[in-house]
């Protein structure tokens, strides 16, 4: 058996990743690198993060047998209960691991990229906790529809910046934040939110989110006395996916499935399924599948979960989808919302639509392996900030929503 | 292989002065005006021009050069506009280089990039988001179809990779000025000369040295002690500016003279 070690010294993932950035920041970008491997070597380093995890964060994550939801879909379904986390996902493992080192290599100023919010609520709040300054770059787009979620930064202390260039979303608010970085990158750290990027980003956050599948592998076999049948992950840039796959990658008998969104269905062109049907191209610092037109301009994603609208994906899942090791599928935003609701009246749980996507791979997976199979599933985050969206989607909200003063939809 | 711009460098250092090197991207605001203005730039005093690109996430520009990439790909600009603008502007008078974030290069496919860009007339490339760590495609291409590779240095970059990335460099080496991204400034960069003094210890190779360099006495500063002045924004803001297009390229021309006089002053 060959033992997976990706990627190599200079963080490429067979051709995929890499480092496409300024000169300005490749040495700030390797002494990231080499104070995370120290970081990682240093017990006292370890320790303090995983305190932070147990007593701050609720990780590790409790694993559920979801046995009404099992019942619906035809096969056993374990949920991994990232939605438990504090701020309610996944992304406070990579947050607090990275504003941890930001403290340890002693930078006062942090900066973050959000698309949703998620990451922006995680960053604030990390720096909150560890006494950081911290900006968030949200495209202006996003800031409007996510209004709630720049008050909760905000009320964190932190400072949202919306962008106006570009189609003044999450990937515009990249663009903004490594500008900020370039000229600042002497005091400030790049909390950057999802393993993508220039190395070694998609590498630090798969170290700090790989808890999610350690744990959830030693759950499983707790439970069940054996491995599942397979891993599901939705994958927007493909955090919370790297995370829970990388405990499984050497389990040849563990299939791997990341749920990327299909918006409209990708054959519609109006989705944000890059593996599924977008090419390999340079985006934001990797070499990865990304959604461009035929002259390498970035295209604008497509999908009910503002949390995967993004054009492009880390680096790892090209190379594990270019090797067959992981499969990658589109779900619908009809698909994944089928799937919201379901978990809902089943279980009782209100899924974030990102979520949602990971669970409607699992619904179709039942079908294909069968009701003696487990799945294991990562609920990557709970869907309290999803609301507005799912009950304007289900029709529950009655005549006019005032959502603030003088917008009414 | 001598290059054009190695012949251009051999030039000014005879005079005894430094080269001055303008900016403007192709198709902005559309492709005829971007080949009027680079043609007057030249006509201006510009030794060298470079076009660049435009591209949907430029992360190493700011807010100037941005709205011009914006508005060149809402009026259809597309990668085989750059080379028609090369054609276009190579007669002027003028080594012409492409300036490019990598992937509508890579896209294209690199070897035919080159190529076209080849046979368009066009000197070489710079890369602001390629370093040579990552360029091994680029560098055989460029050998191949005798194209200079112009990479960026950094205030931030340490003592090898200035060796390192010096090595990989044909034509000149771009020093930027300060650790930013692109556009006008007021003051001139403190970092420069100690980038450029460092460059010195590792290279004989032409240092460039541009990121906010917008005037005339700017130009005269930085023409002390580098082998060439780059501006990019302050051109591109003449056209912003300007209340028609045939304005704007006379506005161009006259930054153009300013400059150039700065440069030799």
């Amino acid at each position: 058996m060959t033992v997976y070690a990706q990627p190599d010294a200079t963080g490429h993932f067979g051709r995929f990743g890499g480092r496409f950035m300024p000169e300005a920041l490749v040495a700030p970008l390797d002494e990231l690198a080499e104070a995370w491997a120290d970081a990682q070597a240093d017990p006292s380093f370890l320790g303090e993060l995983d305190r932070m995890f147990r007593e701050y964060a609720n990780v590790p994550s409790p694993l559920y047998d979801a046995t009404r939801f099992s019942e619906a879909v035809g096969a056993r379904v374990l949920l991994k209960r990232e939605d438990l986390n504090h701020t309610g996902a996944h992304k406070i493992r990579n947050v607090l691991g990275q504003a941890l080192l930001a403290k340890r290599i002693g930078k006062p100023r942090a900066i973050a990229e959000t698309g949703a919010g998620q990451h922006g609520v995680a960053s604030a709040t990390a720096c909150a906790y560890l006494d950081l300054d911290c900006t968030v770059y949200m495209g202006e787009v996003d800031t409007e529809r996510q209004a709630l979620n720049v008050a909760r930064m905000k009320m964190l202390g932190a400072e949202v910046v919306p962008v106006t260039t570009g189609s003044r979303t999450l990937k515009d608010a990249i663009n903004e934040a490594l500008r900020d970085w370039v000229a600042s990158v002497d005091h400030t750290s790049y909390l950057f939110g999802t393993a993508a990027g220039p190395h070694p980003f998609p590498t630090m956050v798969r170290d700090l989110t790989r808890g999610i599948g350690d744990e959830a592998r030693r759950q499983v076999l707790e439970l069940t006395g054996s491995l599942p049948d397979a891993a599901v992950a939705c994958v927007g840039g493909g955090s919370n996916a790297i995370g829970l796959f990388t405990a499984f990658i050497d389990d040849a008998d563990v299939q791997l499935l990341g749920v990327e969104a299909g918006g409209d269905g990708y054959e519609t062109g109006r989705h944000a399924s890059p593996i599924t049907a977008g090419e390999v191209g340079v985006l934001h610092g990797a070499r990865s599948y990304l959604l461009q037109d035929e002259d390498g301009q970035t295209m604008e994603s497509h999908s009910i979960s503002a949390g995967l609208d993004y054009p492009g994906v880390g680096p790892e899942h090209s190379y594990l989808a270019s090797i067959g090791r992981a499969r990658y599928v589109p779900a619908t935003d009809a698909q994944a919302m089928s799937a919201f609701d379901l978990l809902c009246k089943t279980e009782g749980i209100i899924p974030a639509i990102e979520s949602a996507h990971a669970l409607a791979g699992a619904v179709e997976l039942a079908k294909e392996l069968g009701p003696d199979a487990t799945i294991l599933v990562n609920l990557s985050g709970r869907g309290d900030k999803d609301v507005h969206t799912a009950a304007e989607y289900f029709g529950l909200i009655d005549g006019p929503v005032v959502l603030e003063e003088g917008v009414e939809e | 292989m001598s290059s054009s711009i190695d012949a251009l460098f051999e030039r000014t250092r005879a005079e005894g002065r430094a080269a001055l090197v303008g900016y403007l991207p192709a198709g902005f605001p559309d492709v005829e005006t971007s080949v009027a203005a680079l043609t007057a730039m030249i006509e201006g005093g510009c030794d060298l021009v470079e076009i660049g690109l435009p591209y949907s996430d430029p992360v190493m520009d700011g807010p100037t050069i941005q709205e011009a990439a914006e508005t060149a790909l809402a009026n259809g600009f597309r990668t085989s506009h750059t080379f028609d603008v090369v054609r276009r502007v190579a007669d002027a008078g003028a080594p012409v280089v492409v300036m490019t974030y990598w992937n509508p290069v890579e896209r294209y496919g690199v070897d035919r990039f080159a190529a076209d860009l080849a046979a368009a007339g066009g000197a070489g490339l710079i890369t602001p988001d390629l370093i040579p760590d990552e360029a091994q495609e680029w560098e055989e291409a460029s050998r191949a179809h005798g194209l200079d590779r112009t990479y960026l240095v950094a205030p931030s970059s340490t003592d090898r990779r200035l060796s390192m990335t010096a090595d990989a460099a044909s034509g000149f080496i771009y020093a930027t000025a300060v650790m930013g991204v692109t556009g006008a400034r007021q003051e001139t960069s403190s970092l420069a000369p100690e980038l450029v003094a460092r460059l010195r210890e590792v290279t004989d190779k032409p240092v460039g040295v541009g990121l906010g360099v917008s005037n005339g006495a700017q130009a005269h500063e930085i023409a002390q002690y580098a082998d060439a002045v780059i501006v990019g924004s302050a051109f591109v803001r003449r056209l912003l500016d300007a209340p028609d297009t045939a304005g704007g390229v006379e506005s161009v021309r006259e930054l153009a003279r300013e400059l150039r006089e700065g440069v030799v002053r």
